[in-house]
């Protein structure tokens, strides 16, 4: 017999927290969150370093400090959380299959589900990195867990491929653990991580960024010894003559982050082909009623802050979702909110006009560095928004906030785009 | 120490000898130059149990293929080793290259091999709904399969073992000799050991081996493969597996489902000089891109997970060369082992075994057990099976590897059993930890965290493999 809640919140990180209780808040009482490590927090606890916080408590916390607040008010409001906890499958009808060592195998069916499972890096196989297999290459995050967590440096000499935040905040990291890190290759012109980390975690350590580079050997049979990096062309083909081999003995991959849908598709929910992630309206429900979704495993964020707003709005919604049991006040005018020019993806992908009545958080990323461009939301009749920008970048995440009765005005459906202006 | 049969190599066929040979009276030592079984071309190859229609009639290749493709059902029951008759294609493009086909469906007839038949371009459709646009004609095989090479070289390894066939690892043979008596010594980075026979299964080594004791009389020139793996989202992108028509350099790039329900594409054909490369390359991964699409659409490129090199034994005589040694009596080879090597294991053991009958007395032993249970399989096991196992052992629900759901209990199962993994690798060979799609980025500081207790030792001293 499987035991009934109202809410399951898939994931006790920042994302799977602040759903919790913000849900709560809002009147639903009965909520679990099913959480796979030993404790809440998720990838925050091994994110000691700085800079978390800034927008949420207007004060700079630690990833360990900040996932605490958020662990606090949980326990404050009495919300159960099960830890040592994965969750298998969940059905179209949530009924959710979830494993443990203290509860055995079993079913749990919830009224509601909010799916915050994060994501998981780019493994070296999905990047076709010719070479060897030997010991020593990492992902940026697992190195991440071994040195801050596990308290194990796992090389001396390194050099990291990609430029994502993760690899920046480790280059860090690693250089302050006493480790060589000799450089960091990223295959595109422009880099993966945010302005800041480039400047406080590569430039104050003097270790090189080589753009248009990557990695295109790795030597080495039992022990990683070194690695070749090459410069590459536009269309991101390695440049013959420009090789460097690069004596390492740990290769770090910050290559990109995936969101972790496994568990979204065996519950049939549709997924974006550009963020991994599952379509979402504008309250962040995905195309499986009453299952909802935010954090990384909707689409990959840069800030904690981010997460946490979105999770909130993700939480009051499954809980008015469980509170008016589905029913909405008027009939639904769907519009489709669609990425046009440089704009790879948003979310969400809809709006229901007719009950919207929360501000629309219209989030994006450009799909390539813009300078002296500005963003355009609208459509053929109406332009809603048009906000100048200085440069926009793929690394960083826009967002915009627009009034429901603003889009209604629009009248149908609207398109998100960068108008490219004089470099 | 005195053994009756010392056999040099833990891949499949010298654990598939080992496993036939403890069924009698013996002392037999199987030695590798690794840490663990399963480390050389056994662990990185098509997992494919071939029907047996490729090689010429006549052959040992053709003969032992399509003996070692019928003993698989029962060694499977046996040993538990995950196998599946999913049958396979051989797909041609053009309406000329029919008679190839049919050069084929005669090959196999002749060869034994049952159920063979050609299919035109809508018979091979309705099977295979990705075949590619331009694919004329396929030869079906329903007799074809798919093999967990991993867990088959391990059963025959562990049974062996349960069986009395000891194991020395991480020793790398330094030299061989034979007295007057005939007693070989083998000499060992770990010690010198004696033989009344020794048994050379050494892969892509099996000529330098030979040429230590015995006249030259074979050469290998290893044939590196590279091959790329699928996500099991793109598992069911093909039911079967899809060959190209061979060439002399081999059967072409495959699509392949696995036992385990990934996709599998590959091998290229290089011939390299160097033994131990198995790197893979951006010209071959290319290349594996490119020629797999020939044969299949819709597959799915991005879902690469990981990508793998693997040398085969290729002999200079075009066969197996399966033979005692005309001077060095006591001296077995089982060399060139090339595809369909896996397929041919079982009956390359039982032809070994009728040589090592000319050799030593066979004498049955009475306890032989010829049953080996492999590592419970949470992930694929009904749920009132696996909510049991777990009140018996909560450690089986406690979720290490989240991309194959693997347990901290199956873990721990595959260090501590007989034969146990040693490395990071040995564990993702065993139970598939490390093996889906974040390729270890979260189970391995865990994974390493049990081997270093286990083995008393420290993080930096925990090995990925070797």
């Amino acid at each position: 017999m499987a035991e009934n809640i109202s809410l399951a919140v898939i994931g006790g990180g920042p994302a799977g927290m602040a759903a919790a209780i913000s849900a709560y808040d809002s009147g639903i009482k009965d909520v679990t969150i099913f959480e796979r490590d030993t404790e809440l927090g998720g990838i925050l606890n091994q994110c000691i370093h700085n800079g978390f916080g800034l927008h949420t408590f207007k004060e700079e916390l630690t990833g360990p400090e900040y996932a605490g607040r958020f662990i606090a008010q949980v326990k404050e409001r009495g919300i159960r959380y099960e830890t040592g906890s994965m969750v298998l499958s969940i059905s179209p009808d949530k009924e959710i299959t979830v494993v443990s060592k203290a509860k055995g195998l079993r079913t749990v069916k919830a009224e509601a589900v909010i799916l915050a499972m994060g994501c998981r890096e780019r493994p070296r196989g999905a990047l076709n990195i010719p070479g060897m297999r030997p010991q020593g290459i990492y992902t940026a995050g697992t190195a991440q867990k071994l040195v801050n967590c596990e308290g194990f440096l796992p090389g001396k000499e390194v050099v990291i491929l990609g430029s994502g935040d993760i690899g920046l905040i480790m280059a860090r990291r690693m250089t302050l653990e006493g480790a060589h890190v000799k450089a960091v290759a990223e295959l595109m012109p422009y880099s993966g991580g945010l302005k800041r980390n480039i400047v406080q975690c590569l430039d104050d350590f003097g270790i090189p960024l080589l753009l248009s580079h990557t990695v295109t050997d790795i030597k080495g049979k039992r022990k990683l010894e070194g690695v070749t990096i090459s410069e590459v062309d536009s269309t991101s083909t390695p440049i013959p003559g420009t090789e460097q081999y690069y004596e390492c003995d740990t290769l770090l991959l910050s290559c990109g982050l995936i969101p972790e849908n496994e568990l979204s598709l065996t519950a049939g929910i549709k997924i974006n082909g550009m963020t991994n992630g599952p379509e979402a309206d504008d309250r962040l429900q995905t195309s499986t009623e009453g299952i909802f979704a935010c954090g990384n495993v909707l689409h990959v964020h840069d800030l904690v802050d981010f997460v946490s707003e979105e999770a909130a709005r993700a939480g009051r919604n499954a809980a008015r979702y469980i509170t008016e049991k589905g029913r909405k006040n008027n009939a639904p005018e769907i519009i489709r909110i669609i990425p046009g020019n440089g704009v790879r993806y948003t979310v969400p992908c809809t709006v229901d006009t007719a009950n919207a009545d929360e501000d629309i958080h219209i989030r994006f990323r450009v799909r390539n560095v813009y300078k002296g461009c500005a963003i355009k939301v609208g459509n053929e009749s109406t332009e809603l928004i048009s906000k100048k920008k200085r440069i926009t970048v793929p690394s960083e995440m826009e967002d915009i906030v627009i009034k429901p009765e603003l889009l209604r005005s629009a009248g149908g459906d609207i398109t998100v785009s960068i108008e490219e202006g004089q470099v | 120490m005195k053994y009756d049969a010392v056999i040099i190599g833990a891949g499949v066929v010298g654990c598939a000898a080992a496993r036939e040979l403890s069924r009698y009276d013996l002392d037999i030592l199987v030695i590798d130059r690794e840490s663990d079984v399963c480390e050389g071309t056994s662990k990185a190859n098509s997992a494919i149990i071939h029907a047996g229609f490729d090689a010429a009639p006549g052959t040992l290749k053709a003969k032992l293929n399509v003996q070692g493709n019928a003993m698989m059902d029962k060694l499977s029951e046996e040993l538990d080793i995950p196998f599946r008759r999913s049958g396979a294609m051989v797909v041609c493009r053009e309406e000329s290259e029919l008679a190839k086909l049919e050069e084929l469906l005669e090959r196999g007839k002749a060869n034994g091999v049952e159920g063979l038949k050609i299919l035109d371009r809508n018979e091979a459709l309705e099977l295979e709904p990705n075949l590619s646009d331009e694919v004329y004609a396929a030869l079906y095989a329903p007799t074809s399969g798919i093999v967990c090479p991993f867990e088959m070289t391990l059963a025959f390894a562990e049974n062996a073992h349960k069986n009395g066939a000891e194991f020395m690892l991480s020793a790398a043979v330094t030299g061989i000799s034979r007295d007057e008596n005939g007693i070989f010594t083998v000499g060992t980075t770990k010690g010198a050991v004696t033989a009344k026979c020794v048994i050379n299964c050494a892969g892509v080594f099996s000529d330098k081996i030979h040429d230590m004791v015995c006249e030259p009389s074979f050469t290998i020139a290893p044939r590196r493969g590279e091959y790329m793996l699928l996500d099991r989202n793109a598992g069911k992108t093909v039911n079967c597996t899809i060959f190209q028509l061979p060439t002399k350099m081999g059967k072409g790039i495959l699509v392949s489902p696995t036992v385990h329900g990934n996709l599998l594409l590959g091998p290229t054909a290089d011939d390299t000089e160097n033994r131990e490369d198995t790197a893979t390359t951006r010209g071959g991964l290319g290349n594996v891109r490119a020629k797999s699409a020939l044969s299949v659409k819709n597959i799915p490129y991005g879902q690469v997970i990981t990508s793998f090199a693997g040398l085969r034994a290729a002999g200079n005589t075009g066969d197996f060369i399966i033979r005692e040694d005309d001077k060095v009596k006591g001296f077995i080879d089982a060399a060139g082992i090339e595809s369909p090597g896996l397929t041919s294991a079982p009956a390359i053991a039982l032809y070994i075994r009728d040589i090592v009958a000319g050799i030593l007395p066979l004498k049955e032993k009475p306890d032989f057990d010829p049953i080996r249970k492999g590592i419970p399989k949470l992930a694929s096991m009904p749920a009132e099976e696996r909510a049991e196992l777990i009140r018996k052992r909560p450690e089986y629900g406690q979720i290490v590897c989240r991309c194959e759901q693997i347990s901290e209990g199956e873990i721990l199962d595959s260090i501590e059993r007989p034969l146990g993994a040693a490395t990071l690798d040995g564990v993702k060979r065993r139970v598939r930890a490390g093996m889906g799609r974040c390729q270890a980025g979260f189970c391995s500081p865990k994974v390493i965290d049990m081997l270093a207790k286990k083995q008393g030792i420290t993080y930096g001293e925990v090995k990925k493999n070797g």
